[in-house]
């Protein structure tokens, strides 16, 4: 168990395909949340930027461009890349400055314009890079791995076509009520049968879309929320950012292998399983105290799976916690209650902020039409490419 | 392009991997350097050939041309490949292949026999860029 952090502004830039580039959006997610801190910029004492290398920027995306754009004012800076995971990875940077005495108000900034179509690794020929070689050698697009897991979904658990549609409705539904989401409209279950299939058994519905977007988090030590007047502020009191164990059993992004668990056996939980244990461990909770928790919905089926991992049911029960309306608005955990990747789309260094913003508002009341009534605590699930977990947990 | 992943021809066609010396962790694509099994750190790895035959762990296929550098001619219209993710009984482990020409998920299920064959990736006019795909066994197409 380490310290908590406070949350004292959460700002996001609506998403969307805007034509503009990262900074604006990047910049006005930054102000929104300075703003809603009612913090001046000239008294952050750092800034955390959440790379990108898609857009055309690899690593230009950095702290320092955002403290440019803000109006330089010499501010400590970091930068970190962690493919899905850097809006994680630059919360927990800025938290751990914050324990650590380096800033008392330090300011998370992660935006993205991200390409059309599907996302695609960098130019040139690179054998040397997974990511490189599962579109050379494969044409393994990340919509065929989502695919991949739904159909073992469906052999192993007896999933259906149903039931992911079903993940659809429910977070366009919740979207739609979500002023910052690209989507805001609902979507049935017919519409989602009836659009085209991309990857079988996946729908281009059950496939969330590329976004523009912007997030951002104004956090400071707890002695600062005090002096600044801020007496119960939202905290951070887990940020999970940790690595697979060998061997990693389960077939994932970018790779087209698994290690072999036949010199070790594997451990007692899948890597995505491990994400949410840390923060968990780290938080001293468990899934029974969670009022709502905001999940990396690549894929419909993949939401029914971070259920499981979650530890809010049982292995393959995933469907059936969707079925009984527990992880809808009123149930006894709501997921994604923001609309999701769902409505979103993604803008990779932006969404794992994204997901705390949505449990600081869900925590602090102020979510509106999707409110969960009496939220205390709250989870964010996210996953980034090449092995970087990503967790949140935030109280009230 | 990769270099010494598989070898052989028809019958004897087989993917390689590496095994390490020191603990037997098998590694696939191959490995060459250190082995990734945190315990042990070993460096002599040894060329494997791997099962030829495994069962299907998931598939499924891509309806859409994939952008590169996946290679692909844009002036003919796009056909549907399969992927297949295959588990290795012996090596306990999976491995993501294409499908042989003509395996379409109808022709697929979970816990299917497959095998591994040579199969063409892409070619043209001066280079045939070889792989390997799976096949149901039985199937012979
Ligand atoms: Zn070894």
């Amino acid at each position: 168990m380490t310290g908590e952090v406070a949350v004292l502004g959460a700002g996001m830039h609506p998403w969307g395909k805007w034509g503009r580039g990262f900074v604006a959006y990047g910049t006005v997610a930054a102000r929104a949340a300075l703003a809603d801190a009612g913090v001046d910029w000239r008294d952050v004492g750092s800034v955390v930027g959440a790379d990108t290398v898609r857009g055309g920027y690899p690593g230009y995306v950095a702290g320092a461009t955002f403290a440019k754009a803000l109006g330089w004012q010499g501010a400590r800076v970091a930068s970190v890349y962690a493919a899905c995971a850097s809006g994680a990875q630059a919360i927990a940077t800025a938290r751990a400055q914050l324990l650590a005495g380096l800033a008392d108000v330090v300011l998370v900034v992660g935006a993205d314009a991200a390409p059309k179509g599907f996302f695609r690794p960098a130019g040139g020929d690179r054998p040397d890079d997974p990511d490189w070689l599962r579109f050379r050698v494969l044409g393994a697009t990340n919509p065929a791995y989502f695919a991949l897991y739904a159909r073992r979904r469906m052999a192993v658990h007896g999933d259906t076509l149903e039931d992911f549609a079903q993940v659809k409705v429910k977070n366009a539904a919740l979207g739609a009520l979500n002023p910052h989401a690209r989507y805001r409209k609902a979507v049935s279950a017919d519409e989602v049968a009836a659009s085209t299939v991309v990857a079988d058994p996946l729908r281009l519905l059950d496939i969330c879309a590329t976004s523009d977007g912007a997030a951002a988090l104004v956090l400071s030590t707890m002695d600062f929320a005090r002096r600044h007047g801020v007496a119960d502020p939202v905290r951070i009191r887990a940020v999970s950012t940790v690595t697979p164990t060998y061997p990693n059993t389960v077939l994932d992004l970018p790779d087209i292998a698994t290690d072999s668990a036949a010199a070790v056996p594997p451990g007692e939980r899948t890597f995505r399983a491990s994400i949410a244990h840390a923060a968990y461990e780290e938080a001293g909770i468990g899934p029974d105290d969670l009022s709502l928790a905001e999940v990396y919905d690549l894929s419909t089926a993949l939401e029914l799976q971070w259920y499981e991992d979650l530890g809010l049911c049982g292995e393959g029960e995933g469907a059936k916690l969707l079925r009984d309306g527990t992880t809808s608005l009123g149930g006894r955990i709501p997921v994604n209650t923001s609309g999701g990747l769902a409505s979103f789309g993604e803008a990779v260094p932006a969404q794992a902020i994204a997901q705390v913003c949505e449990l600081t508002w869900q925590l602090r009341g102020e979510a509106g039409g999707r409110q969960v009534a009496g939220a205390r605590v709250g989870l964010t699930a996210n996953q980034g490419l090449f092995g970087h977990g990503s967790s949140v947990i935030a109280v009230r | 392009m990769v270099a010494q992943w598989f070898a052989g021809e028809g019958e004897s066609f087989r993917l390689l991997g590496t095994r390490c010396a020191r603990c037997a962790a098998v590694h696939f694509p191959r490995e060459d350097d250190f082995c990734r099994n945190p315990g042990c750190g070993g460096r002599e790895l040894v060329e494997v050939a791997l099962s030829r035959r495994g069962r299907v762990w998931s598939y499924t296929d891509g309806r859409y041309r994939p952008p590169e550098p996946y290679v692909s001619d844009p002036e003919l219209p796009w056909e549907p490949y399969t992927l297949i993710a295959v588990e290795l009984e012996a090596e306990r482990m999976v491995v993501l292949g294409q499908g042989a020409p003509g395996v379409t998920v109808a022709d697929l299920e979970v816990g299917m026999e497959v095998e591994v064959v040579s199969g063409v990736l892409h070619e043209d006019a001066d280079t045939v860029w070889t792989t390997w795909h799976w096949r149901p066994v039985g199937v012979t197409a």
